[in-house]
């Protein structure tokens, strides 16, 4: 596979490292920090993950090269990659 | 009569440099050029192997790389290798091999008794038979893996070496042959570069078996120019004797080079194989095709053989299978076959041929005088393991599903049958292209590409040459079009002739006389024969994918070249199905077998991964250390004296740390440099512990979590100035939290403007600890390194034996300590001169042995304490943990399992006795004679002898331990079988107050 960093250009896979699903956030931190409890969204976001079958927002680091994170879409059968963007930025492509 | 099976001239071998070689302790005579098929079969010799079931006598069936049966052990002692294909492999002077699956010799092999008893060996045997009882499983699989087996695997390393290439290229093309040759020439015109590659030591493909050609030229000249010609251009790179192997996502494939196995010995500079990765912009498949056999009685007799197989050996190599040749086929290309064999001196005794109607193809071998019976079929082969005596022919009823009329017998020594042509698509199907059924000529060709790939010539069922060639310089041109060279386009031809397999009467199964159980075998090196196939149907398993495997048809190393297209076609038929409705199964890589070596290539032995040493390795080295490998790094072990154990060595490292100052080696710790102004609010939001009101030239011990709330890691963080943080890592996790931080930087906390960048190599580090230790940097500084000047948990950046560095006022030990930081390429220096100014100090290095038996004595964790299962509350850090701020993993400590209160926690372990060691890994228990299975109340994490505290100590995770002081339990090893009596205790054993460290 080549994927395509946004600060490298197409690299070869084994540069990469597969850092999780991208659509997943992180659930903001309670205002105070007692109430920060365990709870049903906290748990989701620690141990629930999709397996979706088909094209999915992943997030890839470029661990041996500029060690930026960055998006990539990736279509979880054929493994094409329709865009990869930096963190900031919106993915294009795919059929989604 | 001779013995010798070669033609008085012509092939394309060297006749005038013979080559000795063994098979099976016989010595022959082969030539340069030859394969050690070929040479074989020159000097008659027609058994190679014994089958994988049933033990029958099989020979060579091939001329290629789809051989099932002609398999041998090659090579002598750490090079040999088992399964190798006869067919490909290139004589060399010297060469030695051996038939295999054979006891005690390929011609009087006791297992062979199976084959009579094969109608009690039917698909799925094993299954059934040997399921019952289970626990038998172990002692049948013994027996039946003697049994079948196959060859032997080397039992000593591998001398060879093997390499890996990386290359990109425009356009890839797989297959030398004539549309192979004609894409790589068309795409290289334009510009593109170009890698053509080729299995076989000569480009040609199928014509190097021919005798065909092309324009006026004989084919293989023209091959030969062409040869030239792209050799001679620099965008063009030719890799003969290499092998596409595997066709992966992304246009990537794998190449598997061949470069030094036709050689005895590969060279000093030449690896024996290289494993290319190429990214190609655009492919093409150029693969050609395979003959099919015919499935009829006995179709294994060493001597039945693909008819191209032999019109090859002929042509090629001077050599004729047989002298009498029964040619069966069910299409027209076997006819040019025939009439090659012919030049070569054969007598044909007749040709069978299923069809009807007579073709013009014919007409050329009935001028020779040569019989031609069609609407018959040859539905059995006499012979045994010396070969084929001769063959059973018998007419066609009208509806062609049964034999009719009286037994045709016919003596000769060499079958041909030729079943058609199957399009090589494993590297199309391995791309992902999908696969469309031709009725017409029986066989799957490419239909829908998914990468950036076209087919041409024979692998798409394109049989003539004109055609082939025309395709291949159209599909050439395409390919670089498609990478951008515009004004690519194809390259003219010469004109050729166009003969195909005319039309093609499938015949799945060859009919047999009422009341015969002739074996028709589908898979030949599988042992497969058509009644398996039916049996399958018949007990259910009506998936291909499923009749794959219980049958194992086309699961051996041949992957099913020559059967899988017979053997789906005959469950379409069982099944009333029609063919693309049954499907076939997955094509994978690698489409001949590739060795370990070239897949591990230079990465094996200590090459494996890469090996880091300090800048202080040498010194270690010269002061007599034994190094111990942790992770990547070597670290000094201990540092033996003469006359010392190596116990001794340790206790001595031991006590002199606590009674006057030792050094040890810090490096390897990670270093992570964070720089920024979020800095102190990021590690705040990092650790379980605050590190926003660190002062400037402070230190503090802290904790990270994972998500899940375990504990991932731990170590000091020094604040050097309002923006400007150093933190530790543990040596194993170093990576991993460097790699956490870009994350949560890059990923969660985009708005944190921070910098983290790994030192760990840049810096050297070294403890130094004891009590003298403070007097000792005192002597190689003017810093304050004063209890004042430079308190507990302090840092300064200070010139330390005049070079700039840093000093930490950290403990690992327990002692009074410092770590001294300067720059790795000062290491040396700063490390030699304080060991040289702390000699009436009593300064002498440590190792890791030593610092270990200290850590334990304090109860400091490590790795194994760190085991992805503790909790900072196991581990005795509950105290430390905020809850005025939120950071990584605080959400999930507050989940119920974390609130258990019969956790396993960190506890001290003394031996009760003072005597009995305390077990490594032992599992603690509360009566180790009592019922097994026994409740698993902790695990020993740490044990060792402590030369301070002159008894058996060790550290443990326990149920509820911090409400157990002073329990008596057990540590039991299953493993040793030890047992020690152990008292619980804190883990902070020796100086619990921390008075020494602080002083």
């Amino acid at each position: 596979m080549l994927i395509k960093c946004p600060w490298c250009g197409d690299r070869a896979l084994q540069e990469f490292s597969y850092q999780g699903d991208a659509t997943v956030a992180r659930p903001p931190e309670p205002a105070d920090p007692a109430d920060a409890n365990w709870d049903d969204e906290w748990y989701q976001f620690v141990y629930l993950r999709d397996d979706p079958k088909g094209w999915h927002d992943e997030v890839w680091h470029h661990i041996q090269g500029c060690r930026k994170h960055f998006k990539a879409r990736r279509h979880t059968v054929t493994h094409v990659i329709a865009d990869t963007a930096p963190m900031s930025e919106e993915l294009k492509g795919g059929d989604k | 009569m001779s013995r010798s099976y070669r033609t008085a001239e012509g092939g394309r071998i060297d006749r005038s440099k013979p080559l000795s070689f063994t098979f099976d302790d016989v010595r022959y005579t082969g030539f340069q050029g030859d394969t050690l098929a070929s040479a074989l079969l020159a000097n008659g010799v027609k058994l190679i192997a014994r089958s994988f079931k049933y033990h029958r006598p099989r020979g060579i069936m091939s001329a290629g790389p789809e051989e099932p049966c002609g398999m041998v052990q090659l090579r002598e002692g750490a090079r040999t290798e088992p399964n190798i294909r006869a067919t490909q492999v290139e004589l060399f002077d010297g060469l030695v091999a051996s038939s295999q699956n054979r006891w005690p010799s390929v011609k009087w092999d006791v297992n062979s008794i199976n084959n009579l008893f094969n109608r009690m060996l039917p698909a799925g045997f094993y299954y059934k038979t040997f399921m019952w009882p289970k626990a038998m499983w172990m002692t049948y699989e013994e027996v039946i893996r003697h049994a079948a087996g196959m060859g032997r695997s080397a039992d000593q390393p591998d001398p060879d070496r093997y390499e890996h290439m990386h290359a990109y290229c425009d356009v890839l093309v797989a297959g030398g042959g004539p549309a192979g040759l004609m894409a790589a020439k068309s795409a290289a015109d334009s510009g593109a570069r170009v890698i053509l590659v080729d299995e076989n030591p000569e480009l040609g493909g199928y014509l190097r078996g021919r005798n065909q050609k092309v324009g006026a030229k004989s084919a293989m000249d023209w091959v030969a120019s062409v040869h030239v010609e792209l050799e001679a251009m620099e965008n063009v790179t030719i890799l003969s004797r290499t092998t596409v192997a595997s066709y992966y996502d992304h246009n990537m494939l794998v190449l598997n080079e061949h470069t030094g196995d036709h050689l005895p010995t590969a060279d000093g500079w030449t690896p024996r194989q290289r494993n290319w990765k190429v990214w190609a912009k655009q492919v093409v498949l150029a693969t050609g095709s395979i003959e099919r056999p015919l499935v009829f009685g006995n179709n294994d007799v060493p001597g039945v053989m693909l008819t191209n197989a032999i019109q090859a050996y002929a042509n090629q190599y001077g050599v004729t299978p047989g002298r009498n040749a029964v040619v069966f086929t069910n299409n027209d290309s076997a006819y040019e076959a025939v009439l090659d064999m012919h030049d070569a001196g054969m007598r044909i005794a007749a040709v069978v041929d299923n069809r009807t109607i007579e073709t013009a193809a014919t007409k050329p071998v009935r001028e020779r005088g040569i019989p031609v019976f069609h609407n018959h079929v040859v539905f059995n082969v006499r012979g045994n393991k010396h070969g084929v005596k001769g063959v059973e022919i018998m007419a066609l009823n009208e509806a062609g599903d049964h034999v009719a009329g009286s037994i045709i017998k016919m003596d000769c020594d060499v079958v041909g049958m030729s079943g058609g042509w199957t399009p090589t698509v494993h590297l199309f199907s391995q791309s992902r292209g999908k696969l469309r059924w031709m009725e017409d000529i029986t066989t799957f060709v490419p239909d829908v590409s998914f990468q950036q790939e076209r087919s041409a010539g024979a692998c798409k069922a394109t049989w003539g040459l004109n055609s082939c060639l025309k395709e291949g310089a159209k599909a050439g041109a395409e390919a670089a079009k498609a990478a951008g060279f515009d004004t690519a386009k194809p390259v003219s031809s010469p004109k050729s002739s166009d003969d195909g397999m005319g039309e093609i009467r499938a015949m799945w199964r060859v009919p047999q006389p009422p009341h015969s159980h002739l074996k028709r075998f589908v898979d030949f090196q599988d042992d497969v024969a058509a009644s398996d196939v039916e049996l399958a149907i018949r007990e259910g398993y009506t998936s291909i994918e499923h009749t794959k495997r219980y049958t194992t048809l086309g699961m051996g190393t041949d992957q099913g070249k020559t059967s899988n297209v017979n053997g789906l076609a005959i469950v379409s038929e069982e099944l009333d199905k029609p063919i693309p409705e049954v499907g076939h199964t997955t094509f994978r890589p690698p489409y001949t077998a590739v060795t370990m070596g070239a897949i591990t290539g230079t990465e094996r032995g200590h090459h494996f991964s890469p090996t880091r040493r300090s800048a202080l390795h040498e010194w270690h080295k010269q002061a007599g250390a034994t190094f111990v490998p942790a992770g990547m790094w070597m670290r000094p072990q201990y540092y033996q004296q003469p006359g010392e154990s190596m116990w001794d060595a340790i206790y001595r490292e031991t006590l002199n740390v606590r009674t006057k100052v030792g050094m040890f080696d810090v490096s390897p710790l990670g270093k992570i440099d964070i720089q920024g102004p979020d800095s102190a609010e990021f590690l705040n939001r990092c650790y379980i512990n605050g590190f926003g009101k660190l002062p400037v030239g402070k230190c503090r011990y802290g904790v990270m979590l994972r998500e899940d709330g375990m504990v991932f890691d731990d170590g000091t963080t020094s604040r050097l100035s309002e923006n400007h943080f150093m933190m530790t890592t543990t040596t194993a996790k170093a990576g991993p939290v460097l790699q956490h931080l870009e994350y949560l930087l890059d990923v969660i906390w985009p708005e944190l403007n921070v910098h983290v960048v790994s030192v760990t190599e840049e810096w050297c580090g070294m403890a130094v600890a004891g009590p003298n230790s403070r007097e000792l940097l005192a002597r190689c500084t003017d810093a304050d390194i004063s209890n004042e000047g430079l308190p507990f948990m302090g840092v300064a950046e200070v010139d330390i034996c005049g070079v700039p560095g840093r000093i930490y006022r950290i403990s690992f030990s327990g002692e009074l300590a410092y770590e001294v930081g300067v720059s790795s390429d000062w290491g040396p220096h700063v490390w030699s001169t304080l060991m040289e100014k702390g000699q009436d100090l009593g300064v002498a290095p440590y190792g890791t042995e030593a610092m270990s038996i200290m850590r334990i004595e304090k109860g400091h964790v490590v790795g194994a304490e760190l085991n992805g299962r503790t909790t900072a509350d196991d581990l005795g850090f509950g105290g430390m943990t905020s809850t005025k701020k939120a950071f990584i993993g605080q959400r999930s400590i507050t989940k119920p399992a974390f609130l258990e209160t019969d956790r396993k926690q960190l506890t001290g372990l003394k031996s009760v006795d003072g005597k009995t060691k305390i077990p490594r890994g032992a599992q603690i228990v509360a009566d180790p004679k009592g019922r097994i299975p026994m409740e698993q109340l902790g695990e020993v994490t740490a044990n060792c002898y402590s030369p301070n505290l002159k008894e058996f100590i060790g550290l443990a995770i326990v149920k509820g331990a911090r409400d157990r002081k002073g329990d008596r339990l057990w540590a039991f090893s299953p493993l040793t079988k030890e047992c020690c009596e152990v008292e619980l205790c804190s883990p902070h054993m020796y100086d619990p107050e921390g008075e020494r460290l602080r002083g």
